[in-house]
């Protein structure tokens, strides 16, 4: 990886004062993980930029008109969708006065119409159960196999909209590719022993996640998806925790600490901070340091609650 | 093109099947021929179930690409209950696995409206509808507004103050339509309906059907998303109360490209009618009365978790004074408006903390046969999040009145809200009226609001 970031800073050195000649391709997307892929899939032929950071809820980003003028200049705007940025995102794009990157647009890309989707409702639902997304669990980048279903999303993308620069798109995607395919056979071997373990969760952030790595989320700290913690909630989740012998407990960074550490202190499971996002600490830097990151995260607590 | 193909060669089979059925019935004289016939029903059931079994999952898969949300898979395959369609549709539910061919295509499942969250196809093209319900209860007496919030004379120490309906689309590639229909206890208006052109070339955003007006920050906010259960006193003396610059007209705005600031332009042209029927701000007499409001936007980052906005406003139209003389409409009020807003918010607790400061301060300048009546006032309020779901704020308001510039009043609010979710709140708020020319007012107001439908944006 290392030897494919310098061959890649030498190229923008080289190619640097050429393609900005030919005009990058200006790029907004809504996370900074959309961000991260597109800069693996797009490299220096596109200038590339996250709107929400990853140590915030995406869910609650604020429409700041500065994010107007980033979108006004956006070739293409690159999405999250299943109405995870249903509270902000539309009047921006609104506002931008950029026909390019109107949902319909050419500009436009719903990241996840090709990505695995879970917890699709169905039956009828209602807002009394809390903040659900009816067109399934927005927070499908946390499984490796969206990532490269993403990229290639965003490669062809990048493709429609820079004709001449297709097979470069390619040839960073299929690359992209097999270095995912390799983290990620290192990342399920990793966690390969624990399959199955038992996790409760804050937010419903970690489905995808879960499921890709053998993970069992048996409960969450929200009563429902939006609702914060209750204390009748939490002491049903203590005790189911109890029953079922559930050790870790796995909280978005944006969230408030107090209840998990009760939670952690009655039963004695460990409390851990885990980043959904890429920039939700700083050592996550890019897509691969994110499963780097929480996998290691996780397995070490696993390895802990497992000698006690 | 596909799915008629193969309605079609299942309609072949259907009729086939029919036809047969009579005739081999008639022809049962011959076991032979019944045996044969027989057969032949046999084959031809195998041959209708398999079909019927293809089709079934074409279909399913069919929905599925082209509702790019597998919810439409349920509703779309009317086929008949075969063993392959229940099969086939919820392996479709759960995992929406778009075929990859449908992936990067422009086809329809990349032109589908990303937020416009209808579940079966024959809605997706509905606009996103809401309703917003705000009840307001106040308690105390005010001898000079009956009505908590507005220019009424009737007491009013319940109401089911405003029922709001919006109606939001896409109109084509080159429009969007917003619609908020406002229904009071008894009567309807329409808040604001208007077209917004998207893409139009130099970056202008051009608005056209009845609008709030861009002047200053309160006046274009609806009622549900105000801090407050109420208007500060500076709306209702100087510009319109709760109705505000309100009006039918055009909008154009267009950002001023510099590498400092976000920085807008508006500039508004309406019919030139606004304010309440009892206490009207501006009123059109002839055809060329318009009014015309203007209103610079600028914005700055301080840091990403603080910022600052602020705006200039200003609004020019003609006035009810001299009414019933030969001189009515010969009078107009001009308005000047400074607004800035301070806000915080930490990112990594943006769910939790924040703040906002905000200040507006007016000045009228209102013609009248007895000579120009120039009235000000401002408001400053602040509102802390100190939980996730509760809100604390305060506000000061002062106010001379538009027509007597010489009365002053004078007011001062405490605020409590909380949220139980995203999509309800309820708020108390103590608000205390120093009138010039009468008693005070020590009132205690409460507020239920509630949202049922389409998620809104969250206000900014």
């Amino acid at each position: 990886m290392k030897h494919t970031m310098s061959l890649a800073l030498a190229f923008v050195l080289a190619c640097g004062s050429l393609a900005q000649a030919q005009g990058k391709l200006n790029v907004v997307a809504a996370t900074e993980d959309l961000a991260s892929i597109g800069r693996e899939v797009g490299g220096d032929r596109i200038a590339i930029e996250g709107i929400a950071r990853g140590y915030q809820d995406p869910h609650f980003v604020e429409a700041k008109p500065s994010f107007i003028l980033k979108m006004q200049k956006a070739d293409l705007l690159i999405v999250v969708g299943r109405e995870l940025e249903i509270g902000w995102l539309p009047p921006l794009i609104q506002q931008s006065r950029n026909s390019r990157i109107q949902p319909g647009a050419d500009g436009y890309l719903d990241a996840s119409l090709t990505a695995q989707i879970l917890e699709i409702p169905t039956g009828q639902i209602t807002r009394a159960m809390g903040d659900v997304h009816p067109q399934g669990n927005p927070h499908y980048w946390l499984d490796p196999e969206n990532g490269k279903r993403v990229a290639k999303a965003i490669a062809d993308k990048l493709g429609q909209l820079r004709p001449n620069d297709r097979p470069y798109f390619e040839q960073r995607l299929a690359d992209f590719t097999s270095r995912l395919d390799a983290a990620e056979k290192r990342w399920l071997a990793m966690v390969a022993p624990y399959k199955g373990t038992k996790v409760v969760t804050y937010h419903r952030s970690f489905p995808n996640f879960a499921e890709r790595f053998g993970l069992n989320i048996v409960g969450y700290v929200e009563p429902r998806p939006g609702i914060p913690p209750t204390p009748q909630h939490t002491l049903d989740l203590m005790n189911e925790m109890k029953r079922q012998n559930v050790k870790i407990v796995m909280v978005e960074p944006y969230f408030d600490m107090k209840t998990p550490n009760a939670i952690g202190r009655d039963t004695g499971a460990q409390v851990l901070v885990v980043p959904p996002s890429v920039g939700g600490v700083k050592e996550i830097t890019d897509y691969f340091k994110l499963f780097d990151y929480d996998v290691n995260l996780l397995v070490d607590a696993i390895k802990k609650v497992g000698a006690q | 093109m596909r799915t008629l193909y193969v309605r079609g060669a299942a309609l072949v089979v259907v009729g086939l099947v029919t036809t047969c059925v009579p005739a081999a019935a008639q022809n049962a004289a011959s076991p032979q021929q019944g045996a044969d016939a027989q057969a032949l029903r046999t084959a031809i059931d195998e041959l209708k179930r398999d079909f019927e079994m293809r089709m079934a999952s074409l279909e399913a898969r069919l929905a599925a690409v082209e509702g790019g949300q597998p919810p439409a898979a349920a509703a779309a395959p009317p086929a008949p209950a075969t063993a392959a369609a229940p099969a086939a549709s919820p392996a479709q539910q759960a995992t929406a696995d778009v075929p990859p061919g449908a992936a990067g295509a422009s086809g329809p499942s990349g032109a589908l409206p990303v937020y416009g969250a209808a579940t079966a196809s024959s809605k997706v093209f509905n606009p996103d509808i809401a309703v917003i319900g705000d009840f307001l209860g106040v308690a105390g007496a005010n001898d000079r507004q009956p009505d908590p919030v507005g220019p009424g004379s009737q007491p009013r120490s319940l109401q089911m103050h405003e029922s709001e309906a919006s109606f939001q689309a896409v109109v084509d590639p080159y429009a969007r339509a917003d619609f908020f229909i406002s229904f009071g206890e008894s009567g309807v208006d329409l808040e604001e309906g208007y077209l917004t052109l998207t893409s139009l070339p130099g970056g202008l955003l051009t608005k056209v059907g009845k609008m709030r007006a861009a002047f200053g920050k309160v006046n274009s906010l609806h009622n549900h998303v105000l801090p407050w259960a109420d208007r500060p006193l500076v709306t209702n003396s100087l510009v319109g109360g709760e109705d505000g610059i309100s009006d039918a007209g055009f909008s154009v705005a267009r950002l001023i490209p510099n590498p400092w600031i976000f920085l807008e332009a508006t500039g508004q042209v309406f019919r030139g009618d606004s304010g309440p029927d009892e206490q009207p701000l501006f009123r059109a007499a002839e055809r060329s009365h318009v009014s015309y409001v203007g209103h610079m936007r600028g914005y700055h980052d301080i840091t990403e978790n603080a910022n600052l906005d602020f705006g200039f406003s200003y609004s020019r139209g003609h006035n009810t004074a001299g009414e019933g003389t030969p001189a009515a409409g010969d009078f107009t009020t001009n308005l000047y408006g400074v607004d800035l807003t301070y806000r915080w918010r930490p990112l990594s607790r943006s769910i939790y903390r924040s703040f906002v400061g905000r200040s507006e301060i007016i000045w009228s300048r209102r013609d009248q046969p007895d000579g120009l009546q120039a009235a000000s006032g401002y408001y400053i309020s602040g509102d802390y999040q100190f939980a996730r779901r509760w809100f604390a704020g305060i506000r000061f308001d002062r106010s001379d009145r538009a027509a007597t510039a010489s009365l002053t009043d004078t007011g001062a609010s405490a605020l409590v809200t909380f949220w139980p979710s995203e999509f309800s709140q309820v708020r108390g708020q103590y608000r205390r009226t120093n009138y010039a020319d009468g008693p005070s007012a020590n009132e205690f107001l409460f507020q239920f609001q509630f949202s049922i439908g389409a998620h809104g944006a969250h206000p900014f």
